[in-house]
């Protein structure tokens, strides 16, 4: 279990990103983290990697504190950040420089064919499409198991349908190891599609604001009437955590456009 | 998706008969280059040979080998040249290890840039030839003060082309190695040296021609060998032909040399400009 408690960060400059933010996520939860810009969710997911540390508060992974980046915690960032000067199966191979060479490759050749990208093991990275890339991405976050995946707002620079493929393929790749993923996103579609829970923050400074158990089964149809009351939920929680007052915005959204900003 | 066509045709690689140009343009544009300074010449020639001029002071191109070619037999050349490139290659050698190892550290540790930069933009700022007085007072006029004016001119491309290089290290891939726990070390073998490898390459390139430059004035201050002594010797004994096939070797050794560069850096730099195909493992 991935327990955060009482997490504040105020940058040097004065501003507080993050203030007192608790939540406990259960092992294999998929859990979104939604809210305004400079909301701190970014902050947040940061803590959690280990990246940045919090100004106070705890994060606790089973009981071991996080305090810099840790084994068990894995992350994709909103670039696929891949390094030029590897292939594609070097890129995946990254994290396991460790293992024997032969182990290596076999882990490597594995994800390679779960993402669907075998033929492009000896590619470049700058020869890859930006969906491609974000499986690699996803690839060498996923090949060393890590416990927890925290991703930040991994889809965003993509275009819509290549979006839903690998939000689809996310959840099929999800399911082999089940590990306890963190979504930081702007896309309530994303964040319903995804998340067993979606935590609503606020900004300025960044706290938390709600929580909406999303209780659909898997596969999720993106057009059923269901799908669209949980959005509807997330928008409304979303206008209220920034102080809006607009009810009839969520009925002239369109189905599958609400992209939240 | 990016196409299969190759955006850069690498030379080294045979031509793919689909994405092949006409076979006139890939042969024809590179000898359009040529064609200008070969009928320069050529014109040249010809006003000498039919008397047109004497070519005393602008000797023409069948003279200028002819000097080369009796420099070759006599063996003189060979001395010149070794000379020559042995000055550049130490010179270039001290200067790209200081110019390497301050960079690094001034890129890597802000507190030695910070200690260290100002004093050596300072000295960037002086013209590397003033020195030359100094370096013949404190060195002496043979090899010393030569190599030690060489390895000035090459040491400052360096060492800004690695500082640079290190400062502009996208920190984003620099995060990704913290996220996978990367030591110190493995953070520079594994991040810090293929991101710079590019910069640094180039640097070496912009070292060695000021290396070549260096080695000329080195050798006009005080010789007696040397491609550099062969020029002050034409200009002294008024032989415009000898001067002429001096400049036309370092032009030679100048291209050969940053080729060599080129070429021993490929591999490693495969990743920048192999856009189409990639086929090793």
């Amino acid at each position: 279990m991935l327990a955060l408690d009482r997490v504040s960060k105020t940058y040097p400059n004065g501003v507080q990103a993050l203030a007192r933010f608790s939540a406990e996520i259960r092992q294999g939860e998929i859990l979104a983290i939604i809210g305004g810009s400079g909301c701190g969710k970014s902050t947040l997911l940061r803590a959690i990697a280990g990246l940045d540390r919090a100004s106070s508060g705890t994060v606790t992974l089973d009981d071991e504190a996080i305090a810099a980046p840790h084994a068990k915690i894995g992350i994709i960032f909103q670039e696929p950040r891949l390094l030029p000067w590897l292939s594609v199966a070097d890129n995946i191979g990254f994290g396991l420089a460790d293992l024997p060479a032969a182990e290596r490759r076999a882990k490597v050749a594995r994800a390679l064919e779960r993402v669907g990208l075998a033929d492009k093991a000896q590619a470049w990275p700058r020869e890859l499409s930006g969906g491609q890339a974000q499986r690699v991405a996803i690839a060498r976050a996923l090949v060393p198991q890590p416990e927890v995946l925290l991703l930040d707002e991994p889809f965003s620079a993509l275009d819509a349908f290549t979006r839903r493929d690998l939000q689809d393929h996310l959840l099929d790749l999800w399911a082999d190891t089940r590990p306890t993923l963190i979504l930081v996103t702007h896309d309530v579609d994303e964040a319903v599609v995804l998340a067993d829970r979606v935590l609503v923050m606020r900004p300025r400074p960044g706290r938390l604001f709600d929580q909406i158990e999303i209780n659909l089964g898997r596969p999720r149809d993106r057009n059923s009437p269901l799908f669209e009351n949980f959005k509807r939920s997330v928008l409304t929680s979303l206008d209220r955590s920034l102080d809006r007052n607009v009810p009839d915005r969520d009925a002239t959204q369109g189905p599958g456009q609400a992209m939240w900003w | 998706m990016i196409s299969d066509a190759p955006v850069l045709q690498q030379t080294s690689e045979p031509a793919d008969s689909t994405a092949a140009p006409s076979r006139l343009s890939r042969y024809a544009r590179p000898l359009l280059g040529v064609l200008l300074p070969l009928i320069l010449a050529l014109g040249w020639e010809i006003v000498v040979w039919s008397g047109w001029s004497n070519g005393r002071l602008v000797p023409p191109p069948s003279r200028v080998f002819a000097t080369i070619a009796d420099l070759a037999r006599s063996g003189e050349l060979v001395r010149h040249i070794a000379a020559t490139l042995w000055r550049v290659g130490l010179g270039f050698a001290f200067g790209v290890v200081a110019g390497t190892l301050l960079g690094a550290i001034s890129g890597y540790w802000s507190l030695a840039r910070r200690l260290l930069d100002p004093t050596v933009q300072a000295l960037r700022a002086i013209p590397s030839l003033a020195w030359v007085p100094l370096f013949i007072l404190w060195l002496g006029i043979f090899e010393t003060s030569k190599i030690v004016l060489i390895a000035v001119g090459v040491f400052f491309p360096v060492y800004l082309g690695v500082m640079g290089a290190i400062l502009i290290v996208d920190r984003k891939i620099v995060e990704v190695g913290r996220t996978f726990r990367l030591s110190g070390p493995a953070m520079i073998r594994r991040i810090l040296l293929p991101a710079v490898l590019p910069a640094y390459v180039v640097s070496l390139r912009v070292g060695l021609g000021l290396g070549w430059m260096f080695v000329v004035a080195a050798e006009l201050i005080g010789a007696s060998e040397g491609l550099g002594y062969l020029l002050l010797d034409g200009q002294q004994l008024g032989k415009p032909a000898q001067i002429l096939a001096a400049i036309v070797i370092f032009a030679i050794l100048g291209k050969l040399t940053d080729w060599l560069i080129e070429v021993g850096a490929a591999p490693f730099l495969r990743w920048q400009d192999a856009f189409g195909r990639a086929k090793e493992t």
